[in-house]
């Protein structure tokens, strides 16, 4: 996995609540058996319409508004399980989201897919959406290390909470896995301990 | 402290603790389906990492299959291949396939748990958001991303740091004609959907104690709508008896000492939760939702609520629903009853009970889909296919099919479904569809009369139906 560190850029708004894993990636664009594939369809049916012409209304189709940050309202990623929904994410290139709330399983599919989710109180985040919204050009700036985001020079700074061992899997860019495996020996004690 | 049904779980599969972060958690059943599987397999052959334990994973086909003709190959190439890869990627490794075609075969949550391969006590994972199903046997059962699926093909273990505890209450007496999934769909409709997020949730009481443990499946299938990764009811006798005699369920002295122990799974008298909530069972009724998540749900007698919210107000115009409007007598032009949360022979019983003599209105295509051939081969030993072929309902074969719409099983652009599936977002069903989520009886009623009806009326006696 790659590291992260610190992350800066313009953001996309996306003032909805309840963004759920359908609407990231639709189920029917989950017949591929690959990761990278997805990022094209990334939010396909807002992005398009059903004949397949550009719906000009939603924000990612607004060329006033581009980066690798994306705000989202409340309750981002609820829903289905489906780890393609990090992956279209990660692949049309979002590095960070900002909500208010993240669902738990889309949270630990995007740490794992080193996309940062940052978790910033509710007053906060509506301040950022409406910066943004005003000027498409705003700067946003996130600091792993001192869980922290801010407008670039602005005098507010907002902390975040991060899980401390996903903090330095992602500072490091280690996963799970590799630790897992030089457990092994504590596992299979576990095995033989509990007869399974 | 005394500790809680999930604490005792939890504690007797964690093989270490990192200081101050995650814990290393022990799984016993991995329960893998074609679509997120692929990946993980491929991650493993990448880094040339064997899979730990094969005898611990049970594989089926379920989320991309046809629901008919599944003698014949599956026509969509792209689902075809996702098939063909799961069926070499086990063999590849040893791990038992109940694929297509095959008497186990049928959906994750439906199959395993009628197999006895769910037992209480266990930790389950499946890279699927609706194991949270098993928790009705007082199991720790939840849903992982594929990079985890990968992380338990590697080592049958995870890296998680403990959630927070929820318990909700529902006591008292269900009015007639209320089915568990209007029991969850209430209480998702009083929390909301994040309101179990961070947390597992057990849920508590004599509504639950009395349920079947079909009915308790479709109550913890839908905790993850509220957020909570997983839901749990303390195993019973119901449990045992519902166990014992399975397929792979535990027999002889070994069942008698595992009920022993399955016994101890009860949250102490003095444990403490972070968060409860109490609900009165009299005040529920048959529910519908409304919208585009299934905490916008009412009891079908209501109207829509007012909220001047831009996402409840994309939500409605979505639905092409209006603040204020009442729900019955709205004309439908779909039904749905399957998937994992009411695709199991109760489901279908209450379903032709209602429909025997009656016919389906014209203007209503009523697809019905068991959750397993297990359930399909029950409902024609029981007769009930001839009651629903008699009724103009057409009965598929096994698989997840229209909850999530991945194979041919689509509703329209702009169709109404009244669905007894758990999740109404946008296009779930279809591009452009809309799901109204409601229980399998609202499903038949609505089916025979063509839209929505206050299926309390129709009801003379409780005892029959469900």
């Amino acid at each position: 996995m790659e590291k992260f560190t610190k992350h800066s850029s313009t953001a996309i708004p996306l003032a909805i609540e309840n963004v759920d894993t359908d609407q990231i990636i639709p189920a029917r664009f989950l017949k591929a058996t690959d990761k990278e594939s997805f990022g094209d369809n990334v939010f396909r049916d807002w992005r398009f319409h059903k004949d397949g012409s550009v719906n000009q209304n939603f924000i990612l189709n607004d060329s006033r508004y581009s980066g690798t940050i994306l705000i989202a309202k409340n309750n981002f990623g609820c829903g289905s399980s489906r780890e393609h929904a990090a992956w279209a994410l990660s692949a049309y290139g979002f590095k960070v989201i900002v909500s208010s709330f993240f669902a738990d399983i889309f949270k630990d599919n995007a740490l794992n897919n080193g996309i940062l989710p940052v978790t910033v109180s509710k007053e906060y985040l509506d301040f950022l959406l409406q910066e943004v919204v005003k000027n498409p050009q705003t700067v946003v700036e996130v600091d792993l290390e001192n869980q922290s985001i801010q407008i670039k020079e602005h005098e507010v700074v907002e902390m975040f909470e991060i899980n401390p061992y996903k903090k330095l899997c992602l500072l490091n860019g280690y996963d799970d896995i590799d630790y897992l495996l030089s457990q092994k020996e504590k596992i299979k004690n576990y095995e033989i301990h509990n007869n399974v | 402290m005394g500790k809680t049904l999930f604490d005792k779980v939890w504690d007797a599969h964690v093989v270490d603790t990192l200081e101050g972060g995650p814990s290393i958690l022990y799984i016993d059943k991995h329960l893998i389906h074609e679509v997120t599987s692929p990946q993980a397999f491929s991650e493993l052959e990448q880094r040339n990492i064997p899979v730990a334990r094969p005898d611990k994973i049970i594989a089926t086909a379920d989320h991309n299959t046809p629901t008919v003709d599944q003698h014949l190959p599956v026509k969509d190439v792209l689902s075809r291949k996702q098939l063909k890869q799961l069926t070499e990627n086990c063999k590849k490794n040893n791990i038992t396939l109940y694929g297509l075609g095959h008497k186990y075969n049928g959906i994750v949550h439906v199959m395993t748990p009628e197999l006895g391969i769910t037992q209480p006590g266990m930790t389950i994972v499946c890279g699927d958001s609706h194991t949270s199903t098993h928790g009705a046997f007082g199991s720790i059962a939840f849903g992982i991303g594929t990079t985890q699926v990968a992380q338990v093909f590697a080592s049958q273990c995870l890296l998680l740091t403990k959630p927070k505890k929820l318990r909700v209450h529902v006591n008292g007496k269900l009015k007639k004609g209320v089915l568990p999934k209007d029991v969850i769909l209430y209480i998702i409709s009083k929390l909301g959907t994040n309101s179990g997020t961070g947390y597992f949730c057990e849920y508590a009481g004599n509504i639950f104690e009395e349920m079947s443990m079909e009915g308790r499946m479709t109550v913890c299938n839908m905790s993850i709508e509220m957020g909570a990764r997983g839901g749990m009811i303390a195993p019973d006798q119901t449990t045992f008896d519902y166990v014992k005699g399975k397929p792979f369920a535990p027999k002889g002295a070994d069942l008698d000492q595992r009920i022993a122990y399955w016994k101890t799974l009860k949250t102490d008298e003095d444990a403490v939760f972070d968060q409860e909530y109490y609900f009165d069972a009299e005040d529920i009724e048959p529910m519908i939702t409304y919208g585009t998540n299934p905490g916008m749900g009412i009891k079908i007698t209501d109207s829509i609520p007012e909220s001047d919210d831009s996402s409840f107000e994309k939500a409605l115009n979505y639905m092409n629903f209006t603040k204020g409007e009442f729900l019955l007598d709205k004309p439908i032009d779909y039904v749905f009853i399957g998937s994992c949360t009411n695709s199991r022979i109760e489901d279908f019983r209450v379903a032709a009970h209602y429909i025997k003599g009656k016919e389906k209105a014209k203007n209503v295509t009523a697809w019905l889909v068991p959750g397993s051939q297990q359930v399909a081969k029950q409902i024609s030993e029981e007769g009930l296919d001839r009651i629903f072929e008699a009724a103009g309902f057409e009965l598929r074969q096994p698989g997840c099919s229209a909850c999530l719409a991945m194979n041919d099983d689509k509703i329209p652009e702009g169709a109404y479904c009244v669905s007894t599936s758990n999740r109404n977002f946008e296009g779930r069903q279809g591009q452009g569809a809309r799901t109204i989520l409601a229980s399998p009886l609202v499903a038949a009623a609505t089916a025979v009369a063509g839209k929505i009806v206050n299926v309390t009326e129709e009801i003379t006696s409780l005892e029959a139906v469900v």
